[in-house]
């Protein structure tokens, strides 16, 4: 073996040493598994941290019910073949009341769907900290989180309040209230996850790869339509475009992209002369100037 | 991101060589309105790191010109402001690296995340005005660069524009700053005139300073050899984890320094118990030999009681133990320190409460040390730890891993202050009450003379107070030297013990300058 580690290796033995410093501080973990890429690399590396043991901790799904078909399939084949203890949570209360993007917008939407249902599923399990899966260069507030951080009692992020992290020497403490949000792939850029599936073998969910998929095409939008209560146009209908997913998120709020890339290494070349960043095909992110810094300041990853 | 742009290859060919990558980790620093966030705006935007989205979000809300500093600025309070208020992380890559760098705030009040930033950097970049001239707050900013073992500085001479691109200016400024530094301890140094707004020298070297010989900032960046020989360190392993399932019981932790390798002999710390490394285990199946700073779960030959907070060393060069030890340390809180209260302080895996003295406080503004018994927020001072139980420790300038700590308040659970610690108490201490003579401790790299001394003469050549060690051991270096006997070591680190010129050597060998 060489002396010198490569980019991935460095990550990864930051990340593993993350996952066991909060597994010996805190008193109940969980993993949020959103059942995307990064989730999929988190996972890994939480197996890696506490090999040959078993993932001291639980995951936990926020589960709108308008996630893809393909993602809840591979979310509970994962689970089965790797054993293990998977939470799903829903706001069914806001579903029943009917809320859905088209209803009520979507960050009205967000905000009952994940942000509530999230702080309901922390506080119901009673869990000190939970891992999540944000990486610091995908938006610009995320560039400023902390590895640990902390929130009040309500899940709140204070960005000016938050506690200088020097060295690796990470600061666990908490009040009985709060709790801390753990991000062990905060070094990490899109291309060194794709670059890691692909050296690991990590399996994704399908979705992330082109193929033909019936989609409605509205300019650059590309959105498969898997709930009902997408409006169609009229005179508009699903057709057959070449397509893949960047990210993965609730069906009526992330669009596909064109693409031709139907395997790891040709994903990755993509990525490389890319000019959008990832999110970009998210509605939600674009609702308001910095509005994922207020969305995390109340609350949500 | 530029990697695929022009030269015709295979996907395969392309993520192969993506993946053989290494990292280096850099901090920027600089006054307000030297025009950092322009700079890193421009490393991104000329790196091809920006995405196109982003880049319309920011010609949004810029005020005419493209505003290469809102790329950076993240947060709205910022953004409102103007000015950068808290480390933000920022990466992009190259063909040959990838690069993570800690942009962090100018302002003097926020120091502590200057201190934040740079705790992990390889080298930093710090940032003048060349029209302005170097500001106070530069040589504060080098300081702390300095303080917290940066060994490699680029600075940026930037908005050359402005003063025409005058070598004179530049070497003035250069010249200052070199002495300004000089007391600190870089490896390298090295200085660029730069116009970030305009992209001089950034990305490209320019036509418009012919009289500069060295490469454009870029450049500098991805070839600079920032090997810190992590893995050539003793072998340092603070346990994490005990790993435990019905037939398998390991210690998992990240190797901190040096290497490991299945057979190994190593000292467990504080109960000083001794075994060998029996394997060393990963998800990927055993490896025979680990290097910092993989993350990796050793099993040993004879069942120890161990348990997270104890470190497992290499035995033939064990750590300083003690509980009272030297350290410089940066303040953080509002809360000025209050030296009758105890802290928890956090080193390695270890968490012990302790209580701080206070012996001085540097000025930061004239980097003079005068006496004090208190430290306010952003303050430097060197103090001495008690902690209740002993920890085992490297000096911070030998290893940054073993050698640095946080405070923490128990009341509020902030992060109050960093430390980075300088020497054990108890050594001195030792010296004065015994009343007997310490020894020298003396590090030879040259062998020449000693192997012909013995070479060609008797064992009785060597004085009785002299005893050579081959391998530098800290505590047996300690236990000779407190028992009054020179030591020589070969080959030890470098920084541990005196060096002295060959005659001085001698005369000591041939007990020509005892007593």
């Amino acid at each position: 073996m060489s002396s010198r580690l490569t980019h991935l290796q460095t990550l990864e033995a930051e990340s593993i040493h993350i996952f066991r410093e909060v597994a010996a501080e805190f008193q109940r973990p969980v993993m949020l598994y959103s059942i995307g890429k990064d989730s999929s690399v988190m996972l890994r590396l939480a197996q890696k941290a506490f090999y040959p043991g078993r993932i001291p901790f639980p995951l936990l799904h926020i589960d709108t019910s308008y996630k893809f078909r393909e993602m809840i399939e591979f979310r509970d084949r994962q689970a089965q073949q790797l054993g293990l203890k998977l939470i799903v949570h829903t706001n069914q209360e806001a579903l029943d009341a009917g809320t859905n993007p088209f209803r009520v917008g979507t960050q009205r939407c967000c905000e009952l769907l994940k942000t509530q249902s999230l702080l309901d599923a922390l506080r119901a399990g009673g869990f000190d900290a939970a891992f999540g899966g944000a990486r610091r260069d995908e938006e610009r507030s995320r560039a400023k989180e902390r590895v640990y951080s902390v929130r009040d009692a309500k899940g709140q992020w204070d960005p000016k309040q938050q506690r200088p992290e020097l060295w690796n020497l990470y600061n666990g403490r908490i009040g009985p209230a709060e709790s801390v949000r753990i991000f062990p792939l905060s070094n990490w850029t899109e291309m060194d996850v794709w670059q890691y599936i692909d050296s690991e073998n990590i399996p994704i969910v399908p979705m992330y790869f082109a193929k033909p998929r019936p989609v409605l095409v509205r300019g650059e939008q590309l959105l498969s339509v898997e709930q009902p209560f997408v409006p169609q146009l009229p005179g508009e209908s699903p057709q057959l475009v070449m397509c893949r997913m960047r990210s993965l998120g609730c069906s009526p709020c992330t669009g596909a992209i064109r693409s031709e890339a139907d395997t790891l290494p040709k994903i990755i070349e993509e990525l490389v002369t890319f000019r959008r960043s990832e999110r970009e095909n998210r509605v939600i992110d674009h609702d308001q100037d910095g509005s994922m810094e207020l969305k995390k300041r109340a609350g949500y990853f | 991101m530029s990697a695929a742009a022009s030269v015709d290859i295979t996907a395969e060919e392309l993520l192969r060589s993506e993946q053989q990558k290494d990292l280096l980790r850099l901090v920027t620093a600089g006054s307000v309105d030297d025009g950092k966030s322009t700079l890193i705006g421009r490393l991104l935007y000329d790196s091809h790191s920006i995405y196109e989205d982003q880049l319309h979000a920011v010609k949004r809300a810029s005020r005419g010109n493209l505003e290469l500093a809102l790329l950076t600025d993240g947060l709205r309070a910022e953004r409102e402001q103007g000015i950068t208020i808290d480390v933000a992380y920022r990466y992009f890559s190259t063909a040959k690296r990838k690069f993570i760098l800690a942009d962090t705030p100018g302002h003097e009040q926020y120091t502590r995340n200057m201190a934040t930033g740079a705790s992990n950097a390889d080298l930093a970049v710090l940032l003048v005005d060349a029209s302005r001239g170097i500001q106070p707050q530069s040589k504060r900013h080098a300081h702390i660069i300095g303080l917290l073992g940066i060994r490699h500085l680029a600075v940026l001479v930037n908005k050359m524009d402005l003063v025409g691109y005058a070598e004179d200016i530049f070497l003035a400024l250069q010249q200052e700053l070199l002495v300004a530094i000089e007391q600190l301890d870089f490896e390298t140094v090295e200085f660029f005139p730069v116009s970030s707004s305009d992209g001089i020298n950034v990305v490209r070297r320019s036509p418009l300073t012919p009289w500069f010989r060295g490469p454009a900032l870029l450049e500098y960046l991805e070839n600079i050899d920032i090997t810190r020989s992590e893995h050539n360190k003793p072998f340092r392993f603070p346990v994490q984890r005990v790993q435990r399932t019905d037939d398998f019981r390991g210690y998992s932790g990240q190797i901190a320094t040096g290497k490991i390798t299945v057979g190994d002999s190593i000292t467990v710390l504080p109960s000083l118990r001794s075994t060998r490394v029996k394997s060393i285990v990963t998800f990927e199946g055993e490896l025979q030999r680990a290097v910092s700073p993989q993350s990796v779960t050793l099993t040993l030959e004879d069942e120890l009681d161990i348990s997270r907070g104890d470190a497992i060393v290499e035995t033939e060069n064990l750590p300083f133990t003690t509980h009272n030890f030297r350290a410089r340390m940066i303040w953080f809180s509002e809360e000025p320190l209050d030296p009758k209260r105890r802290y928890t302080l956090k080193h390695t895996t270890q968490t012990v409460p302790a209580e701080i003295a206070v012996e001085s406080r540097l000025d930061i503004s004239t980097l003079a040390t005068e006496r004090s018994t208190g430290l306010r927020i952003n303050d430097i001072g060197d103090v001495v730890v008690e902690t209740s139980r002993p920890i085992f420790f490297d000096p911070y300038s030998q290893n940054r891993k073993t050698g640095s700590f946080i405070l923490i308040d128990p009341a509020t659970h902030n992060t109050v202050a960093a430390g980075m610690i300088t020497s054990p108490v108890s050594d001195s201490g030792r010296q004065q009450t015994s009343g007997r003579r310490h020894g020298r401790v003396i590090n030879v790299t040259d062998h020449k003379p000693l192997e012909e001394m013995f070479q060609n003469g008797s064992r009785e050549t060597l004085p009785e107070h002299v005893v050579v060690l081959s391998n530098w051991n800290r505590k047996a270096v300690e236990l000779l030297s407190g028992a009054g006997f020179d030591v020589l070591l070969l080959d030890a680190p470098s920084g541990i013990g005196e060096n002295l010129p060959e005659g001085e050597i001698l005369a000591l060998l041939q007990n020509r300058i005892h007593e």
